[in-house]
């Protein structure tokens, strides 16, 4: 041995199994593998942050525009012919702001057209006024300004959302009309509208005839302080152009407008492709221009229950029916899940039975949360016969899910307390039970308080046990009781991405994000008690 | 080896001979974990106001059977105990015997350190709450005071009684769960090795205060150190395998003692 030592030592650097070249190579190879892992890792954390901001941003931005709501300002004539102040609920309020909203418009006279200006208010608008006057019986006698929320379509068109608003442009023409309202003709100086209908998707006719079908872009030509929509264009005499239109607002005079006096108005969208047809575009634009429309936060949506009309929907009673729901599952399952842990880990002998138990409870955690729905309704609605779309049945239900979830969660937590602090007690007379309360639960609690708040995060968000027992319903009402029919959030946000309506799009993301809002705030309670809790020994 | 029956009669009838009263006695004591026999057949008398050292190997049964006389092993699902242990002549295995009782007469110290996660004065008050020693705050603060006193530790934590026991070094965390044994009045200390997570300083502390309880409790340690043993106890008992090879005065085991075995481990041979 000493001799080999002496002779690798004649070589200068000693060579070992350790510093020979095929060691070296081992070496790097470890740190290669190493390399990898690392870069392997940090790929898959930045790939699963990548999706985390992705879905953020998605819902985020969709959710905004729901956060606010348009409002119209009117001058309502509550005076005592409109409204009898002894008998408030006999008037017609809804009549009463349609009427203030049609007074604006003297020249929309056709049916059809009023009944789309009508369409221009939210049809809650009566519920809003009747209420605010049964609060402020002041407001009666005269006429007061009152703002009424605008229509689902009217609100999204004002944020953008149903067609790109499109700009004026100063036409550098005259334009003469024919007439001042109805079907008129309008003539152009240069025929560089020709080209510009053209660009914007006109059907090219006979005779160099272009015509704009509700398939092309909306031209609006406002001048001499009205509003007219082209519907046809051909090329007149003198390098002119005559186009056909309809006047959506009527014109002062007949006079022609110099050059520069006229404004073109491109819709790009569509007429036929949007919601929002171009007079509501029209009457919009100049009740905004007249600064009677204002953008408010949107209470509606925050502190009202549902409703079919989008700009009446809220997510208040679904939360409430979250909440209801929530107690009801903490109170059952808590304190059952802490008692059943703490009887299978401190208590119960280690024999095929509690063994049997254990396994079961363990796949109570991975059975499908429908399950304990159809549970749920065998059981509690037809064999007990309680009520449906109950927060109580749901809360009943969702705490036969969270169960297993506690019950494991206190289990670790409790098997985590070191041993020799039940030695300790134990060994100072302290009986199995004192053991147990005084110093061991104590000890588990951030553990098992952490376990509860995620399970009760993981019911928060469930909806498919919720479905079977009937809190899908379509309820109004914000539920006053546990007994109440109820919904809840992920409900909720379930029904309003099946309807329809564009505009219940954004509130189904507003109200993803208040539910995510709630798991994110019960996740921060649940490190903050660990934290605060946690006790070194 | 003279076995009496009735130890605590017999012994005060011929207290004329100075000789120790028996406190807690082993007979044919055997253990087992699940298939496999960890003690076999133990017999081994506790001296009244002595130390009484089990020495051996590791694995050879001394905690073993220093768990079976306050029944910790009751403690472990799988651990059998056979034979008979009697406490001032009670068996302490009868049915009829409250093991909670029975671990309030006999104390227990363990190897590390295990304060509990509270204050320093909750950690001592503990026992005697549980068990009703104190019939006012009062008398609860005294007996705090008095056993931290025994202790040897209330001059270092006196004016950190708040705080938490966890906080302080081994060795006084060490102490600390002797008081603790102490505050309940035990009338038997049982230690498994308590000093083989402290530094030299701090083990000479808890010896000499070992050395100062065997006035009061009597004592029974589990020490891998042989100088411990000859320095804290008047009688040693030697394991090996499961087997008690020998027991007796401490003076005759470390100088003429009567095993090969024993004398083999004394000096270093094996072990």
């Amino acid at each position: 041995m000493t001799d080999a030592i002496s002779s690798f030592g004649a070589v200068g650097r000693p060579v070992s199994i350790h510093t020979d070249r095929a060691a070296k190579a081992r070496l790097k190879g470890r740190y290669r593998t190493e390399t990898w892992f690392k870069w392997l890792g940090a790929a898959a954390v930045a790939l699963a942050g990548l999706f985390l901001v992705l879905l953020l941003s998605t819902i985020v931005t969709q959710a905004i525009p729901a956060l606010r709501q348009n409002y119209l300002t009117l001058p309502i004539d509550l005076s005592a012919a409109k409204v009898d102040p002894a008998k408030l609920d006999a008037a017609n309020y809804d009549a009463i702001a349609q009427e203030a909203l049609t007074a604006k418009f003297s020249d929309v006279t056709s049916r059809q057209d009023k009944r789309l200006l009508r369409g221009l208010i939210s049809t809650g608008t009566g519920v809003f006024l009747r209420k605010d006057i049964a609060a402020d019986p002041g407001m009666l006698g005269g006429t007061v300004d009152y703002a009424v929320p605008l229509d689902d379509f009217a609100d999204l068109y004002l944020k953008g959302l149903l067609a790109d608003v499109g700009s004026d442009e100063a036409i550098s023409t005259s334009v003469t009309p024919s007439e001042t309202s109805g079907d008129i003709d309008l003539t152009f100086g240069d025929d560089a509208m020709l080209t510009l209908a053209r660009g914007h998707g006109a059907t090219e006719g006979e005779n160099g005839m272009l015509t704009l079908t509700s398939g092309a872009s909306s031209l609006l030509v406002a001048f001499n302080g009205g509003m007219v929509k082209l519907t046809a264009l051909s090329p007149g005499t003198n390098g002119t152009a005559v186009a056909k239109g309809t006047v959506i607002e009527a014109l002062d005079s007949t006079a022609p407008a110099a050059s520069g006096q006229a404004f073109l108005r491109v819709i790009d969208t569509p007429e036929a492709s949007r919601k929002i047809s171009d007079k509501m575009i029209v009457w919009l634009d100049t009740l905004k221009s007249a600064g009677l429309i204002e953008s408010r936060f949107n209470s509606i949506f925050f502190f009202t229950g549902a409703s079919r009309e989008p700009e009446l929907a809220g997510v208040w009673g679904a939360v409430v029916g979250s909440f209801l729901t929530m107690i009801v599952t903490l109170a059952i399952a808590f304190p059952i899940g802490v008692s059943a842990a703490i009887y299978l880990e401190e208590f119960a002998p280690k024999n095929r039975l509690t063994t049997i138990i254990e396994v079961n409870i363990n796949n109570l955690a991975a059975v499908p949360s429908i399950v304990f729905g159809l549970l749920g309704l065998a059981v509690f609605l037809n064999f007990f016969g309680m009520p449906r779309s109950a927060p109580v049945v749901g809360g009943m239900v969702l705490a036969l899910m969270t169960l297993p979830i506690i019950i494991i969660a206190s289990r670790a937590s409790l098997r985590a307390v070191p041993p020799s602090i039940r030695e300790a007690a134990l060994g100072i007379g302290a009986s199995k039970v004192q053991t147990v309360f005084h110093h061991v639960l104590p000890l588990a609690m951030p553990g098992i308080m952490t376990g509860t708040i995620l399970g009760m995060a993981h019911a928060l968000g469930e909806t498919a046990p919720l479905l079977m027992i009937g809190m899908v319903a379509f309820i109004v009402d914000i539920p006053g009781g546990f007994t109440d029919p109820a919904t809840i959030l992920p409900v909720q946000i379930f029904m309003w991405a099946d309807f329809p309506e564009a505009g219940f799009q954004q509130k189904t993301s507003a109200a993803i994000l208040i539910l995510l809002l709630f798991l994110v705030i019960m996740n921060a309670i649940a490190v903050i008690l660990r934290r605060r809790f946690e006790r070194r020994w | 080896m003279n076995i009496m029956t009735e130890a605590g009669v017999e012994q005060k009838l011929s207290s004329g001979t100075n000789a120790p009263l028996i406190k807690m006695k082993g007979e044919k004591v055997s253990v087992h974990y699940g298939e496999k026999r960890a003690l076999f057949d133990v017999d081994l008398d506790v001296r009244e106001n002595q130390v009484t050292a089990l020495i051996g190997p590791s694995g050879c049964g001394k905690s073993t059977f220093l768990r079976c006389l306050n029944r910790m092993n009751d403690t472990i699902d799988i651990a059998r105990v056979s034979g008979k242990i009697t406490l001032d002549g009670e068996d302490v295995y009868d049915p009829k015997i409250d093991v909670v009782e029975l671990r309030a007469r006999v104390g227990m110290v363990f190897q590390k350190p295990n304060p509990f996660p509270k204050s320093i004065y909750e950690n001592v008050a503990y026992g005697p709450r549980i068990h009703g020693l104190a019939r006012s705050k009062a008398e609860l603060d005294g007996i705090v005071e008095s056993s931290l006193k025994k202790a040897g530790l209330f001059n270092e934590v006196k004016d950190r009684l708040l705080e938490s026991g966890t906080g302080l070094s081994g060795g006084q965390q060490q102490r600390l769960c002797i008081a603790r044994a102490i505050a309940v009045s035990p009338e038997v200390i049982l230690m498994d090795e308590p000093c083989s997570a402290l530094d030299p300083i701090a083990t000479a502390r808890v010896e000499e205060l070992i050395d100062e309880l065997r006035q009061n409790y009597t004592i029974v340690i589990v020490t891998h150190s042989m100088q411990q043993a000859a320095r804290v106890s008047q009688r040693t008992a030697m394991f090996h395998l499961g087997y008690l090879v020998e027991e007796g005065a401490t003076d005759k085991m470390f100088t003429n003692p009567d095993d090969k075995r024993t004398q083999d481990y004394i000096t270093g041979r094996f072990g």
